[in-house]
């Protein structure tokens, strides 16, 4: 957790930087990227012909490169870019690159707890993972899905390690593909395998695989589950008893399954992203109970709200009694929380957050090009060009709203704390 | 063998209207069940108007370009198809009959016209047995049943013109008539014919699928 | 190991050797095929299939719909209601009691004799759709194992990287660097968005874009460019809208590929997806995943690039300087305008970009398929002969365009390209094929 207690919570808005006023200076800037205490703003700018770099606050790093992509910001508000020269890439922490160079990196994981910083690699067409400037001492033939534990200390990844010829569907069917943890493959191999979860204590990774063209299943540290299905979706551990829960395709729909065995009743026409509550007692997942028809379901009980298009981004409070989502139907997009829809329809709408002892939702909305933060179905009072994800204060009275006004209102980048109580309907 | 007259003209003409509606009913509330069960989606996609459109470009004549670039056979399917339902149910004799039994009945056609009607009927199933025969592609896809269909069609016809006619042994032709009428209706629902009760699912769940998701038409 | 050693056993011979369906034949015995077509029919056997099996009064007017029908000697085994005949006809007459030589008959005839176009059902009285009834077979080959060892392959490909051509995810990346890099030299500022949250349109391509016609991204960019567009691509796999499983029948596989697309669409929370000039892809993203998966519409709008070239153009968002001289024809895809309408779209985009216009006849839904269609030229080399002389109409329709003046044909869908090209080159034909984005970049403003 990031030291949230620290961060500036004085209500009211600050102005971080003259945001609009920096972009002239290049010939081209990316859109902005913002760290979690809102204290820095960085966009990856176009300094010269072929040259790139990051500007921070206005700043622009001393280092420039080839390229430059995939900017972000570690836990510790560090901004960090994927960049390259001479066709050999790295990862640049503030402006300072890694020792080791090679011929691609992607897919930069941070860590949420601590600074690690995780990516995937590529050199001489071998593949691995790197971890804070140190590659895994094993390579593979391909890879794909990484993951890493919140800590960064463990890292999984989908991994080829067996060759097949061209065109050769025989030995592809045979298996070649499996799990590499840390470097260290599975014994087992698959058809396929797709979408690793790591259990809580980060000792144990779950797969969804497919055995043979017909038969999917989860496979938890190289063992399957003893039951094939017609198809599976993503596992996810339970939080703390190293169960392994996933939606499987019965005869029937779908449903999900603990451990091999089937748990929920109901059979739905569609059954993924499942979350258990933060203490593991719920189970909450995005169903279609019947066709074209989605909301959440959770322990098997759908909502009696049918969104038409689309339900996406559950999440559970921190008590784990409340969940809130967002739902799409007639081409508008809402957020909802305990079955209840948030009457203003958005053209975007992202996941919603929770405050710390559940009583509040927050959750960034776009209309008309504008963004917003809607808080409890009301949006605050406030427009703005862009905006992040909102932050709750540890102990949930204030709400950071990190966004760039719109240019009437000066196009500034800056940093507002509401008063909750305030914002309450 | 005239004993079974009255059973044929009366016991037959019942079961032979029962098995009709009971199985088209049947088959077609069958259907729907397992389009439910199995293939839920099409109910989705069902839209009554498009399905509309779809149908009525394929029961007028030369409304589909197929239907436009085979004109002859175009005209003979629709004419065959006119007589053919139109004859039993305008023809004297059988409107007669109605209203001798219920005091009730309509317009009848005259018996010329019905006599045409009916030679029709059974020169155009000719044309498509020769159509069978003769074109190679409706050759390869005929089988046995499609041949023994088209006697079954035209049985009825052959047979009623001649009792109308009362030509040599009308009275057994009579009773043919009856039989055959009765078996025609009997198959209806089990057999080729079908197609009938068929057509406005199909052409109605064509039309769409086509108008409603894809935006295009179908004729 | 070279197991590519498909050959073609002669014209005259019907079965053409592919190992793969050769193999997977061998693998069977009639019990396994009986279990496992009586458990098919009975699973998925709806009412479709009993609906279509017993309307079809096999009066033959579908026939001439059919271009292998057509450019055979009006064969009637190629006519769609024989394919039938031979194939799922015989499987519910016989309950499913077929044997292995059957099944590579049938795998052969619903992989390479059918192109799914559809084209039939229009002219079929009862709106069957044959179609329907060869994915079924195809389905029954999944489930089977004996699909041909190509287009498997690719379905392999789907499987493992979720895009077509085994495209790694580094290369995927790569490759859009470097085409951003390439078209920096032409317009210094011009950028390829990858990952940008918030977009309005995610632009989605297909698997052998990155891996041969890397152009066409470049195109794109400045065709977005121009316009203004905010877009962006996907740095992870959902980035390839594509899909051969649909056309193998692992039906379970396309909707795994459609879920991952839309996920990379919603997961960057943009506002609809604009995809690349192909036909399959949209059928399978706007027809058959969203519905395998539950959803009746896509849950995003589903663009394709001609709806999205009318709409820049018809807003004026850019401009056309010269419009492009030579004399073109049009070839309407099948998947996008019998399985989507967007024929007249697509006329005013040509309008709009090109001076002279000569259609082919028959066109807009009447058009017929390129022979490369619904997964057909997936299956490779062996069937490519065959796929060639199975499409002489398609030959004859170009050529009498070509008498007519027309020098170039527009085909905006990969699949109709490799076909066509196939064609023009067998029958020596000297027209030259396009994109539609082809066209635009070359004959729009680009700044
Ligand atoms: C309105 C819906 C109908 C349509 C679209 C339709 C269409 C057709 C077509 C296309 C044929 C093919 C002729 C051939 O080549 O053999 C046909 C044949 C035939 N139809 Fe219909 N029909 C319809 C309704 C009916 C009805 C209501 C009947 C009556 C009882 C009927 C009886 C027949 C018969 C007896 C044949 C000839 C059978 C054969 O050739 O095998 N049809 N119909
Ligand atoms: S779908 Fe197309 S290729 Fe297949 S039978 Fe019909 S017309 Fe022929
Ligand atoms: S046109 Fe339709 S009814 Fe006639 S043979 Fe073909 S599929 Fe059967
Ligand atoms: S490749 Fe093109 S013409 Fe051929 S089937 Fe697909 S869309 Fe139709």
């Amino acid at each position: 957790m990031q030291d949230r207690q620290n961060w500036d919570w004085t209500p009211g808005r600050r102005i971080v930087g003259d945001f609009d006023k920096w972009r002239p200076a290049y010939e081209y800037m990316e859109e902005p990227h913002v760290s979690a205490d809102g204290e820095k703003i960085a966009a990856i700018v176009k300094t010269g012909p072929e040259e790139f770099s990051v500007c921070v606050n206005g700043q622009p790093w001393e280092s420039h490169f080839e390229k430059a992509w995939s900017l972000g910001f570690t836990q510790e508000n560090c901004p960090v870019a994927l960049v390259s020269d001479t066709a050999m890439w790295t990862v640049a922490v503030d402006g300072v690159t890694w020792n080791n160079w090679y011929e691609f990196v992607w897919n930069p994981i941070f860590s949420t707890k601590g600074s690690s910083i995780t990516a995937a690699a590529q050199s001489e067409l071998k593949y691995f993972a790197l971890t804070d400037d140190i590659p895994w001492e094993n390579s593979f033939l391909a890879l794909t899905c990484l993951i890493a534990t919140p800590d960064g200390k463990n890292i999984a990844a989908v991994v080829q390690d067996k060759r097949f010829a061209e065109a050769d569907i025989d030995n592809f069917q045979q298996g070649c593909f499996t799990v590499a943890v840390n470097g260290n493959a599975w014994d087992t191999h698959y058809v396929n395998v797709w979408d690793l979860d790591f259990s809580g204590d980060g000792s144990q990774v779950a797969a969804e695989v497919r055995t043979s063209l017909y038969d999917y299943t989860i496979a938890v540290n190289g063992k399957t589950w003893d039951k094939q299905y017609s198809c599976v979706w993503a596992p996810r551990f339970h939080p703390s008893d190293g169960s392994v829960s996933a939606p499987v395709k019965l005869a029937g729909g779908w449903s999900l399954a603990r451990n091999g065995e089937v748990i929920w009743n109901r059979r739905y026409f569609q059954l993924w992203h499942h979350i258990y509550s933060p203490d593991g007692n719920s189970i909450a997942a995005v169903t279609a109970p019947e066709f074209g028809r989605w909301t959440i379901a959770e322990d098997d009980q759908p909502w009696n709200l049918r969104f038409n298009e689309l339900a996406t981004d559950p999440v559970y409070s921190p008590g784990g009694d409340r969940i809130a989502c967002v739902g799409k139907s007639g081409g508008k997009w809402y957020i909802a929380a305990d079955d209840t829809i948030w009457d203003t329809p958005n053209d975007m709408a992202w996941q919603p957050v929770f405050s710390p002892d559940g009583s509040h939702v927050a959750a960034k909305a776009e209309r008309d090009g504008r963004y917003t933060i809607v808080v409890d179905g009301r949006p605050v009072d406030e427009v703005f060009a862009a905006v992040m994800q909102p932050v709750f204060s540890p102990d949930g009275r204030r709400l950071l709203v990190k966004g760039i006004l719109p240019e009437s209102a000066g196009g500034q980048y800056c940093r507002h704390v509401f008063e909750v109580d305030a914002l309450a309907p | 063998m005239h004993e079974i007259y009255p059973l044929a003209s009366g016991f037959l003409v019942w079961v032979a209207f029962g098995v009709f509606i009971g199985g088209t009913v049947l088959r077609l509330v069958l259907l729907a069940l397992k389009a439910r069960r199995k293939d839920p989606v099409i109910y989705q996609y069902f839209s009554f108007y498009y399905a509309a459109r779809s149908i009525i470009h394929w029961i007028f004549p030369f409304a589909s370009k197929g239907m436009r670039d085979h004109p002859v056979f175009t005209i003979i399917a629709f004419v065959f198809h006119i007589c053919l339902i139109l004859t039993p149910i305008f023809v004297a004799a059988h409107v007669i009959l109605i209203m001798e039994s219920w005091q009730t009945g309509w317009w009848y056609l005259p018996n010329a016209a019905a006599d045409i009607m009916t030679i029709i009927v059974v020169l155009c199933l000719l044309f498509f047995l020769a159509r069978r025969i003769l074109q190679k592609d409706v050759r390869y896809l005929s089988t046995a049943g499609d041949y023994v269909l088209l006697l079954l069609v035209a049985a009825p016809f052959i047979t009623g013109f001649w009792t109308y006619h009362q030509w040599y042994g009308f009275e057994t032709a009579g009773l043919l008539h009856m039989l055959s009428g009765e078996l025609m209706l009997i198959c209806l629902p089990f057999t080729r014919l079908f197609h009938m009760a068929l057509f406005p699912f199909t052409r109605g769940y064509s039309g769409s699928e086509f108008g409603a998701v894809k935006g295009a038409r179908d004729w | 190991m070279n197991t590519k050693n498909n050959t073609e056993t002669g014209a005259d011979q019907k079965q053409i050797h592919d190992v793969a369906i050769e193999e997977g034949a061998r693998r069977l015995t009639r019990e396994k095929i009986h279990s496992v077509l009586s458990e098919l029919i009975r699973t998925e056997g709806g009412a479709r299939l009993s609906a279509y099996s017993n309307a079809c009064v096999h009066c033959g007017m579908c026939s001439e719909a059919c271009h292998h029908y057509l450019s055979n000697d009006r064969d009637p085994k190629l006519s769609p209601a024989g394919k039938v005949k031979q194939t799922i006809a015989v499987i519910m007459a016989r309950k499913g009691k077929v044997g292995p030589d059957f099944m590579k008959k049938a795998c052969e005839i619903a992989f390479t004799e059918c192109n799914l176009c559809r084209r039939c059902m229009m002219y079929c009285p009862f709106g069957i759709d044959v179609a329907y009834l060869m994915l079924f077979i195809r389905r029954a080959c999944h489930k089977l194992g004996v699909v041909p060892q190509y287009i498997q392959d690719t379905a392999h490909s789907h499987s493992a990287t979720m895009n077509q051509m085994w495209v790694r995810d580094d290369e995927w990346i790569d490759t859009l660097q470097w085409q951003e890099e390439e078209a920096r030299d032409e317009i210094p500022n011009i950028r390829i968005p990858i990952e940008k949250e918030g977009a309005d349109i995610f632009y989605s391509v297909i698997g052998p874009e990155p891996k041969f016609r890397a152009q066409l991204i470049y195109q794109m960019a400045v065709i977005m460019h121009a316009s203004g567009a905010d877009w962006t691509m996907s740095a992870t796999p959902g980035w390839d809208n594509s899909d051969m499983c649909m056309y193998t029948g692992d039906m379970e596989m396309t909707a795994r590929l459609k879920k991952v697309h839309f996920e990379a669409a919603t997961r960057l929370k943009t506002k609809r997806i604009v995809m690349g000039e192909c036909g399959h892809a949209f059928r399978s993203v706007y027809d058959v995943g969203n519905r395998l998966l539950g959803w009746k519409m896509p849950p995003l709008p589903m663009v394709h690039a001609i709806e999205f070239y009318y709409e820049i153009l018809q807003q004026g968002h850019i401009e056309i300087e010269n419009k492009f001289e030579q004399p073109v024809t049009f070839h309407d895809p099948c998947n996008i305008v019998r399985g989507r309408g967007l024929h007249e779209t697509a006329r005013y985009v040509v309008d709009k970009t090109c001076k002279t216009f000569i259609e082919l006849e028959p066109n807009r839904e009447h058009n017929f398929c390129c022979g490369a269609g619904g997964g057909v030229i997936n299956c490779g080399p062996p069937f490519k002969n065959k796929r060639v002389k199975s499409n002489r109409i398609k030959a004859e329709q170009l050529a009498s365009a070509k008498s007519k003046g027309a020098e170039v044909v527009i085909a905006p869908c990969h699949n109709c390209h490799g076909g066509l090209e196939d064609i023009i080159n067998h029958y020596e034909l000297g027209m030259e094929i396009k994109f539609l984005a082809d066209i635009l970049y070359e004959c729009m403003k680009k700044e």
